[in-house]
């Protein structure tokens, strides 16, 4: 009797099991999901027929036919739009590096003064960072544009000195021009890289034996500062500048950093300044009281406390949010479209105004912009787990 | 042989130790300790008294009061232009707004006010019917208010709509639609089926790793695109509905971390007591993570606010973008015009935004206390 009771179980329904169900639910969304998208490539195929656009990437290779006031690489009217791409890009690209070491040393300075034992100074940074936060980035960046530009004269009235000038078109520069061997310099930039590591190296353990200490990161600079240019003195100085040439409506040939780039650069890096100091105090805060004692019981004054014991802990909670506000300052250099800065979300704007690919232009901001983003995150997440294993 | 030394006179009198009590032991301990501190003081101070002379003395000493164009302005060495407020004033609030209907917008935000108000009140009655009226009923009311065609009111075009009254839109609207849609997300990434957790995963990241402005070209151009024929929704629709999804990807990861900090042990316990799944999520879960998350959801709301300015760009005229269309004006062309409207810009939003994270900071802090009872 008990063997067949056994042997023959109550069947229940099928529905019934949490793995059937689960299996019909993903089923469910995955046709929901393939329906959704079946119905916009109809929808849009449908409209773009009606608007005759074509899709597909051929555009780029047509002729931009638009001028940009400001790019790193050689450009002109007469190149692709695949080109003037390449100079949104990397316009968005200098201005967020810029930005971000603006915002870091700014947001360490100040999120170290918010906790300074002097009241005044603590004050004055808990009022920058709630001013800073609570106002909207792009109000900030019409004021520092105003700001930037209000005093600057116009061009024909530029201010000069030696052939450097300065007026609303931006501050005018003698441009670089590098002959042949001027690689010779990249190569002295290499070797100084190589000894600064060794050297660093060195000193750690020199430090760690015996207690002295050289001031590597000024040797570091000055390193990186004379090899290339005694490497390029050796190659025989193929090095020559080229002077802009002041023409009707501002400056021909040089090189121009327009008043756009510095307001932009100015607003991201106070405004994202604001929420690194704000991780920067949390990181600190987050090492325990006794860190900071036994460092002055030691001997330490409070500077090299900060500086040696203090910081480098806090640093393992400070760079998961330092991450994202990085990602954050390269996001909002996109704003940029707002003042005219020539970044890729403003080169990308002109190209789908004219063209009217707005698929394809959409397409490669996000590849562009998600890709920036995995990028940063995963040499951040390097950084801090390199970090990690050398506090351990 | 040792010679036994007892000392027979006082060592001298030291000065007392500086007083750290009153007034005076204030300042040395927290302005004045040590020559650098006192030189750090010092430098801050002047820079901080620089600041608030040159403001007062812009705003209020020098300023231009009264005034009807830009002549009144104009002139040399003056400050702020504060008839150019004045005058601008209204349609910073309601846009090009019809102006015998504004009336409308502004009960649209009374209602509103006066529904929020016992929200934020932590103990005042009738929360749950409160937020459904919110959550349900107001949104409605407000779009028929606002919108007009219905019940005799005239109708008003959105193109119409502007200035402050389309900032608390395009916001309020956002958050209502982003809330729930960022829970279903939430709730999603941390499923146990593989094909809902990567649709959420994916949904999720891409939005975040994307900026504001290429989300809001994308629902200006590539949603007519994908819109069926003959459906067309205007200018405004279309960036609340990018503002939307794009806050909806923030909300979910606020309230992941909300789900994530309630104890696994209550999920267990609602299991324990016969509940289902989705129950236990329902009744169990997701209560305590949403108060969790509150905190959260204000910091992401309060970004929303000030990302609204961001419409601009497809031109709709938010708070800053009417304000900054204003200054081509030719009747207010003078020199402070600009500056002022910024000024006031900064003002308005710095309150609001000011207000929410001090209401975020509240919450938080009642969070703290009730979880150490």
């Amino acid at each position: 009797m008990s063997l067949e009771a056994t042997a023959r179980p109550r069947r229940r329904p099928v529905w019934s099991s949490a793995r059937w169900r689960g299996l019909a639910l993903q089923a469910l969304v995955l046709i929901a999901l393939a329906a959704f998208f079946y119905d916009l490539a109809l929808n849009t195929a449908a409209n773009m027929a009606t608007r005759h656009i074509v899709s597909g990437f051929d555009f780029l290779w047509r002729k931009a036919g638009f001028e940009v006031s400001f790019s790193l690489i050689p450009y002109s009217g007469e190149d692709s739009y695949a080109r003037a791409l390449m100079v949104g890009f990397f316009n968005t690209l200098l201005v967020s590096a810029c930005g971000i070491v603006l915002a870091t040393m700014l947001g360490l300075v100040i999120g170290l003064m918010r906790l300074s034992r002097n009241w005044l100074a603590a004050r004055i940074a808990t009022a920058y960072i709630e001013v800073m936060r609570n106002v909207p980035l792009l109000l900030q960046l019409f004021i520092w544009y105003r700001l930037v530009l209000t005093p600057l004269p116009q061009a024909r009235d530029a201010i000069t000195l030696g052939s450097a000038s300065l007026s609303n078109k931006g501050l005018t520069l003698p441009a670089p021009v590098f002959g042949d061997g001027a690689w010779w310099s990249w190569v002295g930039f290499g070797v100084a890289a190589v000894a600064f590591w060794l050297l660093s190296g060195w000193n750690r353990r020199q430090r760690e034996a015996t207690g002295k200490s050289m001031p590597v990161w000024w040797l570091g600079a000055l390193l990186l500062v004379a090899l290339p240019v005694l490497f390029l003195f050796a190659a025989g100085w193929p090095l020559s500048f080229e002077h802009p040439v002041r023409s009707n409506f501002g400056f021909r040939g040089g090189m121009t950093l327009v008043p756009e780039f510095m307001a932009l650069l100015l607003a991201l890096s106070i405004y994202t300044a604001a929420f690194i100091a704000e991780a920067v105090r949390a990181g600190v805060m987050a090492v325990s009281r006794g860190q900071g004692e036994a460092a002055a019981a030691l001997g330490l004054k409070p500077r090299l406390a900060m500086r040696l014991v203090v910081l480098p802990q806090a640093l393992r909670v400070i760079i998961p949010p330092l991450t994202s506000q990085y990602l954050n300052l390269t996001k909002n250099s996109s704003l940029a479209v707002a003042i005219g800065y020539p970044d890729l979300v403003s080169t990308g704007g002109t190209i789908l105004g004219q063209t009217g690919q707005a698929i394809e232009v959409v397409t490669i901001w996000m590849v562009v912009y998600l890709s920036l983003s995995l990028l940063t995150s995963a040499f951040m997440n390097w950084f801090n787990a390199r970090h990690r294993l050398v506090g351990r | 042989m040792s010679v036994a030394f007892v000392r027979d006179r006082d060592a001298p009198l030291r000065p007392p130790p500086p007083g750290t009590a009153g007034a005076l032991g204030w300042l040395r301990a927290n302005l004045f300790a040590g020559p650098g501190n006192s030189l750090l003081t010092l430098l801050l101070g002047l820079a901080l008294g620089w600041l608030a002379w040159s403001v007062l003395d812009w705003a209020v000493l020098r300023a231009v009061w009264t005034g009807s164009g830009r002549e009144a302005c104009a002139i040399p060495d003056a400050g702020a232009c504060w008839p150019f407020v004045w005058e601008k004033f209204p349609q910073w609030i309601f846009g090009f707004y019809p102006l015998d209907e504004r009336w409308r917008p502004l009960a649209v935000m009374a209602i509103g006010a006066a529904a929020l108000a016992p929200m934020m009140v932590p103990g005042a009655p009738g929360k749950q019917a409160n937020a459904l009226f919110l959550l349900i009923a107001y949104p409605a009311i407000a779009y028929v208010l606002l919108a007009g065609g219905a019940f005799g009111l005239e109708p008003v075009e959105t193109s119409s709509w502007g200035g402050l009254l389309v900032t608390l839109v395009v916001a309020v609207t956002g958050i209502v639609i982003s809330l729930p849609l960022g829970i279903l997300l939430a709730l999603g990434r941390r499923s146990e089926l593989p094909v809902v957790r990567t649709a959420s995963i994916v949904f999720i990241e891409l939005w975040r790793g994307v900026p504001l402005v290429t989300v809001l070209f994308m629902a200006s151009v590539m949603l007519p695109l994908f819109l069926p024929g003959g459906v067309t929704l205007d200018k405004l629709m279309r960036a609340i509905i990018g503002l939307s999804l794009f806050a909806s990807a923030y909300i979910a990861e606020a309230v992941r971390g909300g789900l994530q900090a309630v104890a696994k042990g209550q999920t267990e316990a609602g299991l324990a007591l016969g509940l289902s799944r989705g129950q236990v999520t329902r009744k169990i879960v997701l209560p305590q993570a949403l108060r969790i998350s509150i905190p959260n959801i204000v910091g992401i709301f309060i970004g929303l606010f000030k990302d609204t300015t961001l419409v601009l760009v497809v031109s709709i005229y938010d708070f800053l973008g009417i304000i900054n269309a204003g200054l081509q004006d030719a009747k207010w062309a003078a020199p402070q015009t600009a500056n002022t409207g910024y000024f006031v810009a900064a003002l308005v939003y710095f309150a609001f935004c000011f207000a929410m994270s001090r209401y975020a900071l509240f919450t938080e802090a009642r969070l703290e206390q009730a979880g150490k009872r």
